[in-house]
Parts: C-alpha cells; structure tokens; sequence
C-alpha cells in the first residue's frame, strides 16, 4: 500500500484548550507512517454557530479552507466531529447546488481562489478503520488496552444526519455506530454497551441553556459509569470539553457523584500504540486520567 | 433475505388506567421480507393478545398515527421495513411509544404537549381575507419554494419526541413547532412573522435551546430535515433586526469578531463577549479547573494581550467577512 497523505484540518480547539488531541493526532500519524499536511490557513469552522449569525458567510469561509486541501490534491481530514459537520455540510451545499458555488466562487475569486470540489472530507477516525485497515492497527498494538472497559462516545456531528456523512462514514448507522466499538476491539480493550453511546452531550448549548446541558452530559457518563466503564472515548474534542472539564458541574445537577476519564480517539490509539507520555497529554484532562497507563 | 425470520418481539406495555408500573412482554412471530412494522403491531394484537392498543389509520405515511420507536429509533409503522431493522438491531426488537412518561396505553400517547407547542407558534396564515375576491391569491413557484419542504410536515411527533433539548425543557418549541414556525412565517400572504420571530428568538423556549444534535432531521419520516428550518430561523432574526442583544446572540455573532482577529475562534475571548465581564462569575470556577490542567492561559481573554495563534493568509479571511457578510446584531 502506498503512503496514506492527508491535509489535516485541526480546528480551533485541538490548537488552544485540547492540545493534547493535536499532539496524540500526529504522535499516531507517525507511529502508523501516514503523511499530515497541517492547513495552517483553515480557518474556525463555526462551530454551528457562525452558521445561526450569518449561513452565507459561514459557507463562503468553510470553502476558503477546502480550497487549500485542493490545492494540495489531498483528502482533508478533520480531528473534531462539529468541523467535520460544518465542512461537509458547506461542501455538500455549493456541490448541490450550482448557482450557491456560484456566488461563493465570486467571493472567493476575490482572494484568488476557487472551490471546485475535488476534495473529500473525512474524520480521521474512519480514515484509521477504512483506508488504513483495523487489522494492521491491531498488529501494531504495543500496549494492549485488556485491563480497560471503554465507554464509546460517538458524538452527534459525525453520525448524524446519516445522509450527509454516508459517503464519509462507511455507512454508519446513527441509531447503532460500531466505529468506535470496533476500534476499541482492534486495540483490545473491551467496549461498554450502553444506551447513551449515540446520544447528544450538550456541549452547544452551555452558555445560553446550562441546565440541558448539564443533565444530557450527566445521562451519559452516568450511564457509561453504570455500565462498569473505566473510562470514556470520543472522536469530538468538543464532547470532551464537556465530558471532562464539567464533571463536577454535572454531578451537582445530577445528584450523584461522577469521576470518569474521557479520552480523545486519537489518545486512545496513541496509548495502545505506545506512544510517549507527553504525546498523548493526559495532563491537560480536568478528571485526572493518569491511571489508565497501566504501570 | 427472502427467508422467513423467527424472532422475539420485546413490547412495552402499560395501562394507565390500571397498571402502577409499565413493564415489556415478548412476543414470538415469524417475521418475512415485505412485513412493516405496522403488521408486526397488527399481529400482536391479532394473534397474541386482542388488549394490545396503537394508534393507525392511513396506511400510507400521511396521517402520521402509527409514529413509534423501535430501539429507540423513531419510525412511522407503515413505512418501516421489520427485516431491515432486524438486520439493523441484530434481530432483536423493541417496540416503545414516542414517548414512554407520556403513555396511556402501550403504544398510544397523550400528545397534549407537541400540540399546545404546535398551537403556539400560530399555525396558519394570518392574513385579512377578502370574503369576495375578484382574484385569486396566487403564490409564484418562487415564493412556494422559499418554503422549502417544511409544508410537508404530517404532525406524527417523531422529532418532538426524538429531541433531547425538549425532554430536558418543557418549555423549549422543539423541532416540529419552530419548523411550523418557518413554514408560515415565510409564507409571502401571511402577516405574523413579525411576532413568530420575537417569539422564537426567546431564551428558554426558541431558536437558542436547540442543542444541535440532528436527532430530528434523522427521526422526520418526511425527510424535512426541521433544524435547517431552525437555522433559517436563526438567520431571519439576525435579517429582520428581531435578534436582542443576550448570551446566545453574541455568541454567535462573537464568531465573527474572533474569526477576524485570528482566523480562529478565541475560547476564552468568545466566552468573555457573550457573557459580558460581570456574567463572567459564572465561569470562574471552571476557567481556574481549565488553567490548572493547562487548558487555558491567565492571559487569555484579558484585553489587550494578544497571545492567541493566527492562521496564515489571515487577510483574506478578513476580506472574505467584509465582501460576504450581510446580518449584523
């Protein structure tokens, strides 16, 4: 097989309040000898927000960080599911309708560039099971994840609305996601079956709506605790934020102690792979995670 | 797949009238290809036990009675396939109501609460009829399409109760009533839009409190997709000056602001322009948790010190808002 190369778009919060999901990302790239191209020039994705403020605006600028995975002639990964979202909703809008890349393409060309559409756009969790292979991962398992019971978290923005991700998610069911399950089976951990798995984590709705927020990521760590998990996995560093830094705040609303490390997909993988401590970064977590590492 | 399947069917089971606590009976069939989940609830009642109740009357995915969950899974009975979801839930099934703290009996719900949210956002065009027009009131294909496919709505309940949002805030519009909402407030002969975007821009019970999760535009049997509805919504607040000045408002305008310093979003900053300095009490506790893991910095989000990282080529994210911009707050 030939070299995996891809443009990797790491959103705004892989580069400030979760670095350790950038620096696990790569530490895993190289373990694996897939090729990353940082798009230094992508800019924040909007996070589903910008698109509330102005939707126009918000695709005229998801297609400006297209561009440059264009101009490389590389599929672009994303690290973060809501980036994910945003760039594949931006690229399945202006590739459906002729007349919206029209007037983006008019915007664009003001800067000297144009969006074609010639680029995929992938989560780098299905770019690991699909265009690496789940059984050469296993193969490179150092650190076998045996003592662990894991809890997946697949996060809204990379299942739902399935018809949008199908193309990119090998077909994900947003009603019963095996991705991640399947992934924690390749590095031998032992995956937790419980309800909340496909469920929503509050996270975009923090400041306006803190309540909801806090009883939909209580639901799910409680659950996930309920089911014997010993820690938690996730492909969004934005359900992290939630799941990881909120941990107490949840636990007063819901009434119930709540203590569970959430890993980024990428830690996970980097952990079994044996990469460096300070690679996969777990003391950038809010609920210390530093157990897990089997001594 | 053309075999005949024999499989357990696992069924909620409830009667308010006279059961303290529901509880699941199974139920064993043969189930073959062409079976929908309508038959298989016809054939409980049928063959296994005649007190088994559901709502249905089309047939045909219009009248939006038979909506249940199965797994979990919000589905209108007569237009769901039994063996694709076999193939789907591992050939185990369980058939629930929408909604189970709502249930009457087994499968039918009391819906009072989607209704009264549906009666709320006024429903219908408002509009002074002439009783004796010597024209018809024609609609272009233009203004027809604006509407998009919100008028295919059949009221069945599957996004009200497949949105978390609602389960948590009663007092939250939910997908179904907002996407009404759209629908008429775009309508070119309706006069109300006015008051159905005041009313959903409220914190607390419109546009903000959705918490993007999708569930909705993956639950609709009519695939209408109601939170591209909610995000139009979101947008014609901004467009027609309705959107007030609160957390959520600056916070998505706030993207705008850090996108232009820096291409990226500034996480500290973002927090501290939605909130206002005095709001920011609120998130003391978590902004000293976050600066001792590392997350996050004493400089940041302190004015006039700069350490956040820039993208490259950030002049033309610059330009790129001024030219294509156009809602403000």
């Amino acid at each position: 097989m030939s070299k995996l190369k891809y443009a990797l778009f790491t959103g705004c919060t892989a580069k400030q309040s979760t670095p350790e999901l950038l620096s696990s990302t790569l530490a895993v790239a190289e373990k694996l000898g897939i090729e990353i191209t940082i798009l230094e020039e992508a800019s924040c994705c909007g996070a589903s927000h910008l698109q509330d403020f102005d939707e126009f605006l918000a695709h005229v600028l998801n297609a400006r960080n297209i561009c440059y995975a264009e101009k490389l002639g590389l599929t672009m990964i994303t690290i973060c599911n809501t980036c994910q979202l945003n760039s594949a909703m931006t690229k399945h809008a202006l590739d459906s309708d002729p007349k919206l890349k029209a007037r983006v393409n008019e915007k664009l060309a003001e800067v000297g560039l144009e969006y074609k559409g010639t680029s995929e756009i992938k989560h780098f969790l299905y770019t690991l099971i699909d265009e690496y292979g789940l059984d050469k991962i296993k193969d490179k398992v150092t650190v076998p994840l045996s003592h662990l019971n894991i809890a997946p978290f697949y996060g809204c923005h990379n299942i739902r609305p399935s018809e949008l991700h199908h193309g990119s998610n090998n077909g994900e069911n947003p009603y019963n996601p095996t991705s991640l399950d399947s992934l924690i089976d390749a590095l031998e951990g032992h995956p937790v079956d419980y309800d909340h798995k496909n469920k929503c984590c509050g996270f975009h709705v923090e400041l306006q709506a803190n309540h909801t927020s806090e009883v939909l990521a209580g639901n799910a760590l409680l659950d996930a605790i309920d089911n014997n998990a010993d820690m938690m996995v996730t492909p969004c560093p934005l359900c992290h934020l939630k799941m990881d830094t909120y941990q107490d705040d949840v636990a007063k609303v819901m009434g119930r102690d709540v203590e569970l490390p959430v890993l980024h997909m990428p830690q996970m993988v980097a952990l079994a792979l044996g990469c460096t401590e300070k690679e996969i970064g777990l003391n950038f977590h809010v609920q210390k995670a530093a157990h897990i590492i089997p001594a | 797949m053309s075999k005949k399947r024999k499989v357990t069917i696992k069924a909620f089971r409830f009667n308010a009238e006279t059961d303290y606590l529901p509880y699941y009976k199974n139920y064993e069939m043969e189930v073959s290809k062409d079976e929908l989940v309508l038959d298989l609830l016809n054939r409980i009642k049928w063959e296994h036990d005649g007190s088994f109740s559901y709502r249905r009357s089309c047939r045909h995915g219009i009248c939006g009675a038979c909506a249940i969950k199965v797994n979990g899974k919000s589905v209108l009975a007569c237009k769901e396939n039994a063996m694709e979801l076999l193939d789907l839930f591992n050939n185990e099934l369980v058939f629930e109501p929408q909604s189970k703290k709502r249930a009457m009996k087994d499968m039918i719900i009391d819906k009072k609460d989607f209704w009264d949210k549906h009666a709320e956002v006024t429903p219908y065009v408002v509009a002074d009829v002439d009783p004796h027009p010597e024209h018809e009131t024609k609609q272009s294909i233009a203004e027809f399409d604006s509407i998009l496919d919100a008028d295919l709505c059949i009221q069945c309940g599957a996004c009200h109760y497949a949105c978390p949002a609602l389960e948590v805030n009663p007092d939250y519009l939910g997908p179904a009533a907002l996407n009404a909402a759209f629908r008429f407030t775009v309508d070119t002969r309706d006069n109300a839009g006015t008051e159905r975007l005041e009313l959903t821009s409220q914190p607390g019970v419109g546009v903000w409190d959705c918490v993007k999760c999708f569930e909705c535009a993956e639950a609709c049997p009519k695939e209408i997709n109601p939170i591209e509805k909610i995000t139009k919504l979101h947008n014609m607040q901004f467009e027609q000056g309705v959107a007030r000045s609160n957390v959520a408002t600056r916070h998505a305008e706030g993207f705008v602001r850090s996108i232009r310093k820096h291409g990226f979003l500034d996480e500290a900053d973002i927090v501290v322009y939605s909130e206002g300095y005095l709001g920011m009490y609120k998130h003391l506790k978590t902004a000293v948790k976050m600066m001792k893991a590392g997350k996050i910095h004493w400089q940041d989000g302190v004015p006039f010190i700069d350490n956040m990282p820039k993208i490259k080529n950030l002049d033309e994210v610059q330009k790129l808002i001024d030219i294509s911009m156009t809602n403000k707050l």
